[in-house]
């Protein structure tokens, strides 16, 4: 296990929790994320495949225990793959181990991806008893034939019906993910996918737009030719339009591809920005801890090979230098609307921004207060701004 | 056989001028010129087979890659003729076969008393062939015409005896046929140069007089300097003295190539070979000048040769703004060895500090390029080639221009332009539009010559600059392949020209200033303008492309501002992804100009100034 910097003082640090889970019915074409389908597991049956590998979460967890120690973790969030195709027991399971090691905080928030087909009324109606809070459903789209494109197999009415029922059975906080910028999606389209979601109970709505990955699906059907991407003035376009009708409707934009109403924001993915420390447990999960990050070998079989030869599964490890953090704080801290102090930028990064204020991308109000905030067409070009600051 | 062995040859020194010949060979690029001259080294005996390698006399790994010989060299070759069974020394003198080196060419053919001229058969003589036998003819060389590779499938023999015979004066049936590639009549074309070519003419009682044709710089041994002697003897440990300078030098070894270097006891009358003093710079030891003892001195120089003159410049500049101190020094070193080439420190403000160097022409632009990055390790960026201007301001001061970015801004009286004397060799059915492309450029007719039934001389008196722009490229494909150049600068001439700037922004871009002719500046401003647009990525904001003679636009594009350049999604795993992207990212930006507020890759620049260059290494590249 890494030898992980222990806090010094007396309070407990502070550590999220990821619990990746690799599992989907299907892989989505655009999807890069470290996901197995059972056949590709070859796997006896999901229920038996869900307890090992659950098993092998939990063991990691008290691995995490005896490199960090004592530590207070506020959020947890089960993402994947696809969290809802497991067992929920085998969820409040991984809840109970952590509860166990660790101090789960009080008003601890707890995160569960859905998928608006797999997601059963009882299962929701488990996990919050288990002590799960918030959900987090793969939209995408309202519009079917960009859901084809996605190769989602949702059906775009069981949303409403999946967010009805998490309502009902007392999440205090759902949200939902679209996917803006498919290949075929035509603006209506995409209206009809944003008023869609604000037609939801909902306090939360995650807009991305869609990134070709190297190696999945979608890349080689581009390659092709087979599939066009949009340009980029019509993506920036669809985000405009996504950002007005979010805040006309009550949620503020917090990140730049994260919008809420006030109080829904998401804490753990706040925790990744704000340089809060993590503990990623599954297969190719990310860790953040003291100075290190590291994460885990990719494939599930071996991970829990690993796990099961009390082994760490862990594949590389860094170390951040001082250098790596300043960076590290620029390209995150910039995508929040909390921005970045004056005082927590060189004077030299002062002077660079100030190109970006007098061209609109910066807001010019905030930076009045001595604060950089990107202004909405300045998030449409962060990385950009970064680079400029940073390089 | 009639080769001799070495140690039984007539040694240096002591060698009777009735027994040597000296010679050089004629040739385009391609003819065959190496191949015939490695057969010559092997048959001749001076290098055994075992240690033949292609090309044996070509020593830079461009001259030999590129299949060129841009310096020349001399080799002592012993041979027994087979005609009256005698011995004899035979000196080829090779010499470079491009356009830009005629200087080079002519320093080989005042050492030489006859030349080969090497025509391939199954192409027949190109034009810069053809400006070089005319100056050997000037020079009263005798001409001994060769038909090389008649092993080819497609030789054709008779037909380019014919076109030769009516160059030099002679009967078709005088021309010889060989082929390097199989040795078939090499010997007999050594014989011939014994029969054919008359023996060096001297005193050798009078004080020294040599010549020197070539000094190449040697990291181990320092200038080697390349000499032939006309009048008296120079023997090693002895005192000698530039003619030129008055300076005295050591003579710390002496010798002759065959083909390695060996010392010798001298070098008498008619005699070619090399000459070390210890001396480190070139220009010490200046091409032309005349050789003589300090203890006798001559009072006659011999007649040298004019300077070269450059006539093409460009300003080169290092990617890496770290590598310009040693980009300085490679340039100091690669001067050692090419007396051509000059330049001058130069700073633009779009390429940041750099060299304005001047060129004998773009292939020799494209040799000190290329050397530059192989030889020096560096990575160069180069502006477009210009040539030199001479411009009367409104008041009647002058200036001289050798970069864009010095034409004067205000009222401009008069601009004089270098102009050439081109010749263009090609088969008759591209006259037209060989004549279209030469009227397009201002050119102007001067005559026209059938070389034969299918093949003819084409003569214009052309600006220099258009030449320089991408002319030969336009004459290749207009004649499939076939054409064929050759230009000599005959002076200047008043040209209607203007300077068209290009704007980003608002801002000159020093590095993409052209002088050109005010019918051309329109389409000059569209190329730049366009080209630009889909060079230069989109930045936060807009950028007008300008093209403008003064202050008068007349040209525009707008690169719009770039709407997108985010990452929707940033969450554990991707966090250290996106900061190594960005680390990835600090190393392009070096890669970066600033031209005002508009980031501009350097690939652009490069993408925007390499059309011209690139023509020009197509013609030579086989």
């Amino acid at each position: 296990m890494p030898r992980v910097e222990r806090s010094r003082s007396n309070v407990s640090p502070r550590l999220s929790f990821y619990v990746h889970i690799p599992y989907c019915v299907k892989r989505c074409g655009y999807c890069d994320f470290n996901t197995y389908t059972p056949a590709e597991l070859q796997g006896p049956d999901l229920a038996a495949v869900s307890a090992n590998y659950i098993d092998a979460v939990i063991q990691e967890i008290e691995m995490a225990s005896s490199s960090v120690g004592n530590a207070e973790v506020p959020t947890i969030f089960f993402g994947g793959g696809t969290p809802s195709l497991m067992p929920s027991a085998d969820l409040a399971r991984v809840i109970s181990a952590i509860r166990e090691k660790f101090e789960l905080a009080n008003d601890a928030e707890i995160t569960i991806e859905v998928n608006p087909d797999s997601v059963s009324e009882q299962f929701l109606a488990h996990m919050r008893e288990a002590g799960a809070n918030r959900i987090s459903m793969g939209m995408q789209s309202a519009a079917p034939h960009v859901l084809e494109t996605l190769d989602r197999t949702h059906k775009p009415v069981n949303v409403a019906r999946a967010v009805e029922q998490a309502r009902k059975n007392g999440y205090e906080h759902v949200s939902v993910d679209l996917i803006y910028g498919t290949p075929g999606e035509s603006f209506a389209d995409w209206k009809t996918s944003v008023e869609s979601a604000l037609a939801l109970p909902i306090d939360h709505i995650s807009a991305y737009a869609l990134i070709v990955e190297r190696g999945t699906k979608l890349a080689a059907q581009v390659a092709r030719g087979e599939l066009v991407m949009p340009s980029d003035d019509e993506t920036a376009e669809k985000y405009l339009y996504a950002d007005e009708s979010f805040e006309a409707a009550g949620f503020t934009w917090y990140e730049l591809s994260n919008w809420s109403k006030p109080g829904g924001e998401c804490r753990h993915n706040i925790a990744y920005w704000d340089g809060s420390f993590w503990w990623g447990a599954g297969p190719g999960a990310h860790s953040y801890f003291g100075s290190e990050r590291w994460w885990n070998i990719k494939h599930p079989k071996s991970y829990q090979e690993r796990i099961a030869k009390n082994e760490s599964p862990i594949q590389e490890k860094e170390n951040l230098t001082p250098e790596n953090k300043a960076d590290e704080f620029i390209l995150l801290q910039i995508r929040r609307r909390e921005g970045i102090l004056h005082s927590q930028m060189s004077s030299s990064q002062i002077s660079l921004a100030e190109k970006f204020v007098s061209s609109g991308d910066l807001d010019r109000e905030s930076w009045a207060q001595n604060k950089l905030v990107l202004s909405k067409n300045g998030r449409l070009i962060a990385d950009r701004i970064v680079r400029e600051l940073v390089l | 056989m009639p080769a001799i062995p070495l140690a039984k040859a007539p040694q240096p020194a002591a060698t009777n001028p009735e027994q040597i010949r000296n010679f050089c060979i004629i040739a385009h690029i391609d003819h065959g010129k190496s191949t015939l001259a490695d057969r010559m080294l092997g048959i001749t005996g001076v290098v055994e087979a075992r240690n033949m390698r292609a090309q044996y006399l070509d020593r830079m790994d461009i001259e030999r890659e590129r299949g060129i010989t841009i310096k020349s060299q001399a080799v002592r070759l012993p041979w027994k003729s087979g005609i009256d069974g005698k011995e004899y020394i035979l000196n080829m003198i090779d010499t470079p076969g491009h356009v830009d080196f005629t200087y080079e060419v002519s320093r080989s053919l005042a050492a030489c008393e006859g030349a080969i001229l090497l025509v391939d058969c199954a192409q027949g003589i190109e034009a810069q062939t053809l400006a070089n036998l005319y100056l050997a003819m000037e020079n009263n060389l005798t001409i001994i015409p060769v038909l090389n590779k008649i092993d080819l499938p497609a030789a054709q023999p008779e037909k380019f005896a014919i076109e030769l015979s009516k160059l030099v004066g002679c009967k078709p049936e005088d021309c010889l046929r060989v082929s390097g590639k199989t040795g078939n009549g090499v010997e007999e074309l050594l014989d011939q140069i014994v029969a054919q070519i008359p023996p060096p003419k001297g005193d050798p009682n009078a004080s020294a007089r040599a010549l020197i044709f070539d000094s190449v710089y040697d990291t181990y041994r320092g200038v080697v300097t390349y000499v032939r002697v006309v009048d008296g003897h120079l023997s090693p440990r002895e005192q000698i003295q530039m003619f030129s300078t008055g300076v005295k030098h050591e003579l710390l070894d002496i010798g002759v190539i065959s083909p390695e270097p060996v010392s010798s006891k001298g070098l008498g009358v008619g005699e070619v070979g090399y000459l070390i003093t210890g001396v480190k710079d070139v220009r010490l030891s200046r091409v032309g000048d005349t050789v003589t003892t300090f203890h006798k001195p001559t009072k006659n120089a011999l007649s040298g040769y004019k300077d070269p003159k450059p006539m093409v410049f460009s300003g080169l500049y290092p990617i890496d703004g770290d590598e310009y101190p040693m980009l300085r020094d490679a340039l100091d070193k690669l001067q050692l060895n090419d007396a051509a080439l000059v330049y001058e420190p130069e700073t633009s403000a779009a390429l940041g500090f750099g060299f304005r160097c001047g060129f004998l022409g773009l292939l020799h632009m494209e040799i000190v390029r290329e050397r530059l990055e192989r030889e020096f390790n560096l990575t160069l960026i180069s502006t477009a080639p210009n040539v030199v201007y001479r411009v009367t301001k409104e008041g009647g001061e002058e200036v001289i221009v050798t970069n864009p970015s010095e034409y004067p801004s205000g009222k401009v009286d008069k601009v004089l332009e270098p102009i050439v004397r081109a010749t263009i060799l090609s088969p008759t059915d591209f006259i037209g539009t060989i004549m279209e492309l030469c009227q397009q450029r201002r050119g102007t007719l001067n005559g026209m010559d059938y070389l034969s039934e299918d093949r003819v001389e084409i003569r214009y008196t052309l600006p220099l600059a258009e030449i320089v722009f991408d002319f030969f490229d336009q004459l290749k494909s207009r004649t499939k392949g076939y054409g064929s150049l050759d230009y000599e600068p005959i002076g200047e001439a008043e040209g209607d020209l203007v300077k068209v700037d290009i704007l980003l922004q608002g801002e000159t871009v020093d590095a993409f200033s052209s002088i050109v002719h005010r019918e051309k500046a329109y389409p000059y401003g569209v190329m730049m303008t366009t080209k630009l647009r889909e060079l230069i990525p989109r930045q936060q904001f807009e950028v007008p492309i300008q093209a403008a003679i003064g202050a008068k636009i007349i040209a525009r594009e707008n690169i719009r501002a770039i709407r997108k350049d985010v990452l929707a999604k940033c969450y554990g795993g991707d966090i250290t992804r996106k900061r190594k992207l960005l680390e990835k990212q600090k190393e392009g930006k070096k890669r970066m100009k600033m031209v005002g507020r508009v980031e501009v890759p350097q690939e652009a620049f490069i993408a925007a100034l390499s059309t011209n260059a690139d023509a020009e290494s197509g013609k030579v590249k086989k």
